[in-house]
């Protein structure tokens, strides 16, 4: 019989030399930069005097747009690698699974911000008397906006695995290394490469933000584009701020060719399901280094190195070659585990108890409280306000197809432009008309917040089948019933999880966007975002403890007594 | 049981895997641990395949797992050549049902890779990769990627990814239940021709199924189990010579003595019927009444391979149903025919409300879980329960997945009867109007 064929084979693009040479240079400019920009990050720290090392001349933009890209990237290294091994030891050992599944559920909602302070000390103290510290904290800033959700995606991805693919792994014997290179990795490749682009959206905010800092009155900056937006904005220059978002925008577009669509189309090989996604993501560079052999040649060349790790890997062992250990020495096992972690738990409790009592007391917790309520209030509004705003528009867009293609990509952009870069304009108007930051600062933190509602809402609108939405025209339903029975039901799941995202951005951003300068005018508004700023700034460690821990407080417990919850409900009652 | 030959005369061969009094336990939350296999002894020889036949539910995949090492028993051995398994077989390959290639690496690439496992040379590998793939009909496809190629080519990539690594023993797992009936017979009769020639890397061969006549087509021996917990209930030498004919007279009397140690009642005394020790089978009320109204139509009688063969269903689809009708009394299961029973006629010919008062009756009467749920609505306060409750009922012998089957089997009855409905809003269970409720006396 003669072998069927269902599709044939995607005919590879003719190779040109062109390619070949157009790949080579874009390689040579990519290394190049990156020595250049390299060089800057060990140069000798200059804090203590104010952002002597930065100034506002736009000739230093595109340097500066490049150092902030290298933090990014190299944050988004340390993410993958920590993804990796947290999501990998959280899939396959049960007892890591019982430790890291809650830690990384709680990481991921706490407001990264308010620990600026403390890593920015313990990274300087790391390094003393280079950048390289300040680097450090602001990598690492952006490493906790992203790590944990993309440990996350890999964990998801394993533990969803086909079962039949881990026995096919174990009945070849193949060593715990091949498993992890031809059957793990690729496995979690399209959920890492979509979470990593999310995080790496999000990660410009906590970038920008963590550029410069005040600490203990005294600044820390490092050239970058956010450090330069907050010099421009002390000088009252509103051009070049203008100029700095120019550049921002550029630098989203420049990754988003260069880096995020490539990636994601070539991410499509790795999918498991039969059906190919709708639209198979596409880009022009990808293409062009698939018309290159230079690529070709080089895994050719690295393919001796591939079967050296290969008979490296032996070492770590096969993956799961022994039956897991009789019921009773696993039962001591997490005996022993459980009593370490209290061992560790309960005198760090102690010490958090005694640490607040001995230096600020407990009055400070209730009065932190208090604020936290006001900035909860704040939180709410922007939700509301949010989805009045941007759930009808998300809808109008989500169902007209044509409209979605166009708007897609100019959402993401916004979504992932930092949302501070427009403080300084916000801010100015907020002098002009004399409106009290307390209400502005609602202003500034749904400038961030809002779009991971329209976002999700146009996802969702255009994912109501064409088949239930001629019904209801069919059955002659009124545009007010229509909202009521078919649109408002279907969208909800998806904005369930945009307003919890949103509500998240927006705790986060309260902690810089309740207090915002302007030229030689700085504005406080009431609120636990800027207790927490205003502490930083003053070096109050304990005032700083207790506000970072009451907003976690308060971020967990939302998300577990009514975000989770109302997700739960919303998918099972109302998925399509 | 004079129907069932003993293996006593073949195989003769020496054993390659040996299962001894083993048992499987699943842990359950909360509850006792569910018994899938219980004391089956089995031995694989040289020369010989043996198809392992049972209903869903008897534990044929997990005693293949077990055999293959890849999942450790309760309780009892397994030897390889004498030596007691502690991790997954040396000497065994799988084939699996849903191929589990790996759809970023080529034919050639996921061929190759248990050699890599192995730690054989990049020459040896593809030169040992080229040799299986030829002989497996994949010539041509060892640069094509796994997507590109049709279900039965797919599973050719199965079987040269297991045979590669020149196992003792071939183990595989309902290998042609994913594939159209044309290219699932064109691969066993490529597998029948295969294990008759000279080069053919293994000495035996394990099967899974659950078509009996794949089993008898292919098998030498025929081991039935049977379900809940999974157990051997029969082996049977197949002397037939190869290639077999499914129409020759000799064929279709094994296919029909099978199909009577599949339906035949299980000699275990039963204790009384409760939801746990007597589950639902996965039949809804729309399929259990097409089948009364088929054997109504041919008087009452038919013979189950006929019905399923025109159907074209096979044992595994076909037999919750008859469980379900048997259950409630709709129906009797003698060797392989079946008859309906008076209530099956009545029911086949009432109108709708009579239907729907008569089926009430025969649930309330004969399956358990039902029966219960009723019983327990009743005393409720105002008639509603939420449906977590039932649910842990169940969990104390049933998976969660498990649990949860059987409440909406439970529900899809009790709506058709009337009994009770279930609030998808408020999560709870709602005692029905039917006025069978009315004069059923408690107990």
């Amino acid at each position: 019989m003669l072998p069927l064929i269902r599709r044939a084979a995607p005919t590879r693009p003719a190779r040109t030399v062109l390619a070949d040479v157009v790949v080579a240079v874009g390689v040579l400019v990519l290394l190049w930069v990156f020595v250049e920009l390299a060089a800057g990050t060990t140069a000798p720290i200059t804090a203590g005097e104010t952002s002597s090392a930065i100034n506002t001349d736009p000739a230093n933009l595109p340097y500066y747009a490049g150092r902030s890209m290298l933090r990014m990237f190299v944050a988004l290294v340390f993410s993958t690698i920590f993804a990796f091994a947290v999501g990998i030891a959280a899939a396959r050992s049960r007892r890591a699974e019982k430790l890291l599944v809650p830690a990384l559920d709680i990481l991921q909602s706490v407001p990264i911000l308010g620990f600026l302070s403390v890593t920015v000390t313990f990274f300087i103290g790391l390094f003393p008397g280079s950048t390289l510290g300040l680097e450090a904290a602001s990598v690492f800033a952006i490493f906790t906006s992203q790590a944990w959700n993309m440990a996350f995606a890999v964990y998801q991805a394993l533990t969803t695995q086909p079962r039949e693919l881990d026995e096919a792994a174990r009945m070849m014997g193949l060593t715990r290394w091949q498993r992890f290179v031809k059957v793990d990795a690729p496995s979690t490749v399209i959920p890492l490469t979509w979470n990593a682009l999310m995080s790496l959206a999000g990660g410009w905010f906590f970038l920008s933000a963590s550029e410069a800092i005040t600490l203990a009155n005294k600044e820390y900056t490092l050239p970058g584009l956010g450090s330069y937006v907050l010099l421009a904005t002390r000088e009252a220059r509103m051009d070049r701020v203008l100029l700095a978002i120019a550049v921002m925008v550029l630098v989203i577009l420049a990754v988003n060719t260069l880096f995020a669509r490539p990636l994601t189309a070539w991410a499509e090989r790795f999918r498991v399901e039969e059906a190919e996604a709708d639209q198979a993501p596409r880009s022009v560079v990808l293409d062009l280094l698939r018309r290159s052999r230079l690529p070709r040649r080089l895994a050719q060349a690295l393919r001796p190195l591939g079967e050296a790790l290969d008979r490296a890997g032996r070492v770590l062992g096969r993956t799961s070659a022994r039956w897991p250990a009789p019921r009773g020495r696993r039962v001591a096992g997490d005996t022993v585990l459980g009593v370490a972690l209290l061992a560790v738990l309960v005198p760090g409790t102690w010490w958090a108890l005694d640490y607040v009592t001995t230096t600020v007391g407990w009055s400070e917790v209730v009065h932190a409280s208090a604020l936290g309520l006001v900035t909860f209030g704040r939180v709410l509004i922007v939700l509301a306000l949010a989805s009045l705003v941007w759930v009808p528009l998300g809808v109008w867009i989500g169902m007209n197809p044509r409209v979605t293609r166009f708007a897609q990509p100019v959402v993401q952009v916004l979504a992932s432009f930092p949302a501070n870069f427009l403080f300084p304009f916000a801010t100015a108007l907020l002098l002009a008309t004399h409106v009290s930051l307390d209400w502005g600062g609602i202003a500034l933190m749904s400038l961030g917040a809002q779009w991971y509602i329209l976002f999700n809402v146009i996802a969702g609108a255009s994912a109501i089948p064409t088949d239930l939405r001629e019904a209801v025209v069919d059955l002659g339903l009124s545009p007010a019933q229509r909202w009521r029975y078919l649109v408002l039901p279907a969208v909800l799941p998806a904005y369930v999880t945009g307003g919890l995202t949103a509500a998240g951005g927006a705790w986060n951003a309260s902690i810089v966007a309740e207090v915002a300068d302007y030229g030689d005018t700085t504005l406080h508004a009431t609120g636990l975002g800027a207790y927490i700023t205003a502490a930083t700034e003053a070096g109050l460690y304990p005032r700083i403890f207790v506000g970072v821990v009451v907003m976690s407080a308060f971020v967990v417990a939302l998300n577990r007594l009514v975000w989770r919850p109302l997700q739960r409900w919303a998918h099972t009652r109302f998925a399509l | 049981m004079t129907l069932v030959q003993m293996t006593t005369a073949v195989s003769t061969g020496r054993t390659i895997v040996s299962v001894e009094g083993v048992s499987k336990e699943f842990a359950v939350r909360g509850g006792e641990p569910l018994r899938v296999l219980d004391n089956i002894n089995l031995q694989l020889r040289e020369g010989e395949i043996v198809a392992l036949l049972g209903k869903s539910g008897s534990g044929k995949s997990t005693l293949l797992r077990t055999i293959a090492g890849l999942i450790p028993p309760s309780d009892g051995i397994v030897r390889y050549r004498d030596e007691p398994l502690t991790g997954s077989n040396p000497g065994t390959a799988v084939v699996f049902q849903s191929f589990a290639l790996l759809p970023w690496l080529t034919v050639q690439e996921n061929v190759e890779l248990g050699l890599r496992a192995r730690g054989l040379d990049p020459d040896v590998r593809r030169r040992r990769a080229e040799r299986v793939i030829d002989l497996i009909g994949l010539d041509g496809f060892a640069n094509a990627y796994p997507k590109e190629l049709s279900g039965g080519m797919r599973q050719r990539v199965g079987f040269a990814r297991a045979l590669v690594l020149e196992p003792e023993a071939l183990l595989m797992d309902e290998p042609f239940s994913a594939l159209d009936v044309l290219t699932a017979e064109n691969l066993r009769t490529e597998l029948t021709s295969l294990w008759g020639s000279e080069d053919f890397p293994t000495r035996s061969i394990c099967l899974v199924t659950h078509n009996i006549e794949e089993a008898v087509l292919l098998a030498d021996r025929v081991v039935v189990l049977g379900a809940n917990p999974g157990r051997i209930k029969a082996e049977l030498t197949i002397g037939l010579p190869r290639p077999r004919d499914r129409r020759s007279a000799g064929f279709q009397a094994l296919v029909d003595q099978i199909y009577a140690e599949l339906t035949g009642a299980d000699p275990a005394v039963q204790p009384e019927a409760t939801p746990l020790n007597r589950p639902l089978p996965p039949a809804s009320v729309g399929g259990m009444a097409g089948l009364v109204e088929l054997l109504a139509a041919r008087g009452g009688k038919a013979d189950l391979p006929v019905v399923a063969a025109e159907l074209t269903f096979e044992v595994d689809d076909l037999m919750p149903l008859v469980d379900a009708a048997a259950l409630l009394g709709l129906l009797e299961v003698a060797d392989a025919d079946v008859y309906l029973t008076a209530e099956g006629l009545r029911w086949a010919s009432a109108d709708i409300p009579t239907s729907k008062e008569l089926f009430a009756r025969l649930a309330l009467r004969h399956a358990p879980l039902v029966r219960v749920i009723c019983r327990a609505l009743r005393r409720s306060r105002n008639g509603r329960l939420r449906d977590s409750f039932f649910r842990d009922l169940l969990s104390g012998g049933f998976s969660d997945a498990e649990a949860n089957r059987q409440l909406a089997i439970a529900v899809d009855w009790g709506r058709y009867g009337e009994l009770f409905d279930h609030d998808a809003v408020d999560s709870e269970l709602v005692l029905g109007d039917s006025l069978v409720l009315g004069d059923t006396k408690e107990g």
